[in-house]
């Protein structure tokens, strides 16, 4: 249903002023291809500045592409940017345009300027929030919900008029569980009854393996893998992840430890190591007995996730994706 | 979390096939009902966000009228006191406060929000420049009936309010959007709104007889003059209708090209 083919976007050079250093030109896209399928749930993994936004901006019209082509649903979005807003609704990262506005005049006001006659954007308006649980606090000026009240109150006013895409900008930003829950019930139902497509940018590690039918993992503007997470993770199939937290300091008088420093990603007194099962079986039986072990104050076992997907992809960002 | 697999979905593809037919566009938002939305939520802001503000415009006005009457005896410089402090309420709210809201509005991406939703973009900008016209009625009314009871001048004709407040509210806050929209950065806009709104007060509240040919010339430029002029002669005993239907006209067409020039400022500003 969204073709992307060869998306470019370039910012240019920032020259340096008095007390500013310039920034040299950017790629921020660069030569992106993405096939979404109708129905899906379609995420965009990456750290921050991998260029995810960027891409999303140019997919809802909001940012020509220096080049390529963007089309949804049959229409060409680069050559008809405002053909956009009458496909998808769009759940930017700033709410200031509706901050001021109580939840419940929030969402009717979207409603109507998507098109709706007053009384369905009304109706469509009490049916979101009741959903959504946001019915007690509709009478209530964004500005002063907590961050997670807000965003569920904007991801109500972005359900309000029917879309076959939704493009969702991290949605669950700052939401308690049962926020995130009523979320992806939300995109399950109108998915299951109306096959809407859901395009979801995020960083969040656990919600992308949890939530995504297919995820693209982003870096430095490059689309550097792109498949089911349960396929990328295969990728990374014969690793194993093992976290050890030291008490103090690492027991570098045991030779076994001192052998495995040169393969540990070391942040303060964690050491993190990928290795094949069996390498990883003796690491664990070497720091659990003898003097290793009255030095080590935590460790963990795990199967690769997305973000070991992402480190052995490349990726060049060591830290950024969010574990939460 | 969810359940349902892509593929057992109604209309699902199961190949990239079929999707060559252009899928039938989601209804636009037309001109009047998105121009009546907008100006709904813009003015529903000023119960959380702008009555303070309202009552600071208010009581500047009110200030610089109880100081000028230490100055002004009466007669015609009493008369454009009254005028342009009333006007000056006008001044302050539209083009000051209309041009830090774009202008913020524009800097934090919550253009975004509008530029997703299939609006026409004459509507957002008049529908929020309305809005902020609309707040400054209470704070000029107030100020004008203050103003002629401080001053002793007739009441009679103040009902000529109800066209001044709309036509220079439409250029002043016309003047707010634009420069709002145009300015780089918020900062820049928050100045330029206040520079608008120091204009108006000083030339349109000091009498222009005592000033100097270059600052009367500035003082022809401004668009509020206009209004401070159509106000000010209504308080004779025998107004010259046809000379403030001249100068409303004048604040009427600033109103309309200033107007234009905020939707297409609005227009640059949310498709980068």
């Amino acid at each position: 249903m969204c073709a992307v083919r060869g998306l470019t976007k370039t910012y240019p050079a920032v020259r340096g002023r008095r007390g500013a250093p310039g920034t040299p030109a950017v790629r921020a896209t660069d030569d992106v291809r993405l096939d979404i399928r109708r129905g899906e749930i379609f995420g965009l993994l990456g750290p921050n500045g991998a260029g995810k936004s960027t891409l999303v901006r140019q997919l809802t019209g909001l940012m020509r592409p220096d080049a390529g082509r963007v089309e949804i649903l049959g229409h060409d979005i680069v050559r008809h940017p405002e053909r956009a807003a009458r496909i998808l609704a769009y759940l930017g990262q700033e709410s200031s345009a509706l901050d001021e506005l109580t939840v419940s005049l929030a969402a009717e006001t979207t409603g109507r300027l998507r098109g709706l006659e007053g009384r369905q954007a009304r109706d469509e308006k009490d049916a979101v929030l009741e959903e959504l649980g946001l019915t007690a606090i509709a009478g209530r000026p964004l500005k002063k919900l907590s961050g997670g009240q807000r965003r569920l109150a904007c991801f109500a006013a972005a359900l309000v008029g029917e879309r076959p895409l939704l493009v969702l900008d991290e949605p669950t930003t700052g939401m308690d569980p049962v926020a995130r829950r009523a979320v992806w019930a939300a995109v399950d139902r109108r998915r299951a009854e109306r096959g809407t497509t859901v395009l979801l940018v995020t960083h969040n590690v656990i919600e992308a393996e949890t939530v995504l039918d297919r995820v693209a993992v982003l870096d430095q503007g490059r689309v550097i893998a792109c498949d089911t997470p349960a396929g990328l993770k295969e990728q990374v199939a014969g690793e194993v992840r093992v976290e050890l937290v030291w008490r103090e300091n690492a027991p570098l008088h045991v030779p076994e430890v001192t052998a495995l420093r040169e393969r540990a990603v070391e942040a303060g007194r964690r050491w993190t190591l990928r290795l094949a099962p069996e390498e990883a079986r003796a690491v664990v039986a070497t720091v659990t007995g003898g003097s290793a072990f009255a030095a080590l104050d935590d460790f963990t076992l795990a199967t690769p996730s997305l973000e070991d997907v992402y480190l052995a992809l490349g990726g060049a960002a060591q830290q950024g994706l969010v574990k939460a | 979390m969810s359940v349902v697999p892509a593929d057992v979905l109604p209309g699902a593809l199961g190949a990239e096939g079929g999707e060559r037919r252009a899928a039938e566009l989601g209804p636009r938002a037309r001109m009047w009902p998105a121009l009546v939305a907008v100006y709904r939520a813009q003015l529903s802001r000023a119960r959380v966000a702008r009555i303070p503000l309202l009552f600071v415009a208010t009581f500047q006005s009110i200030g610089i009228m109880v100081l000028m009457r230490g100055v002004v005896d009466g007669g015609g410089e009493a008369e454009s006191v009254v005028a342009g402090s009333s006007v000056l309420v006008v001044a302050f709210v539209a083009l000051n406060l209309l041009a830090q809201y774009f202008g913020q509005l524009r800097a934090s991406g919550g253009l975004d929000h509008y530029a997703t939703l299939p609006v026409p973009p004459a509507a957002v900008v008049l529908g929020a420049a309305g809005a902020y016209a609309s707040f400054t009625v209470p704070g000029t009314v107030v100020t004008a009936v203050f103003g002629c009871v401080l001053f002793g001048l007739p009441l009679a004709h103040l009902w000529v309010l109800a066209a001044v407040i709309p036509l220079a509210g439409a250029a002043l806050s016309g003047l707010g959007a634009a420069l709002g929209l145009l300015a780089p950065r918020p900062e820049l806009a928050t100045l330029l709104g206040q520079l608008g709104m120091s204009a108006a007060l000083l030339l349109g509240v000091l009498p222009a007889d005592r000033m100097p040919e270059i600052v009367r010339l500035a003082r022809d430029l401004l668009p509020s003059t206009y209004g401070v002029e159509a106000f000010a002669r209504t308080f004779g005993g025998d107004p010259d209708w046809a000379f403030v239907a001249g100068d409303l006209a004048v604040c009427a067409g600033v109103g309309v090209v200033s107007l234009a020039v905020a939707t297409w400022a609005y227009r640059r500003a949310a498709v980068r």
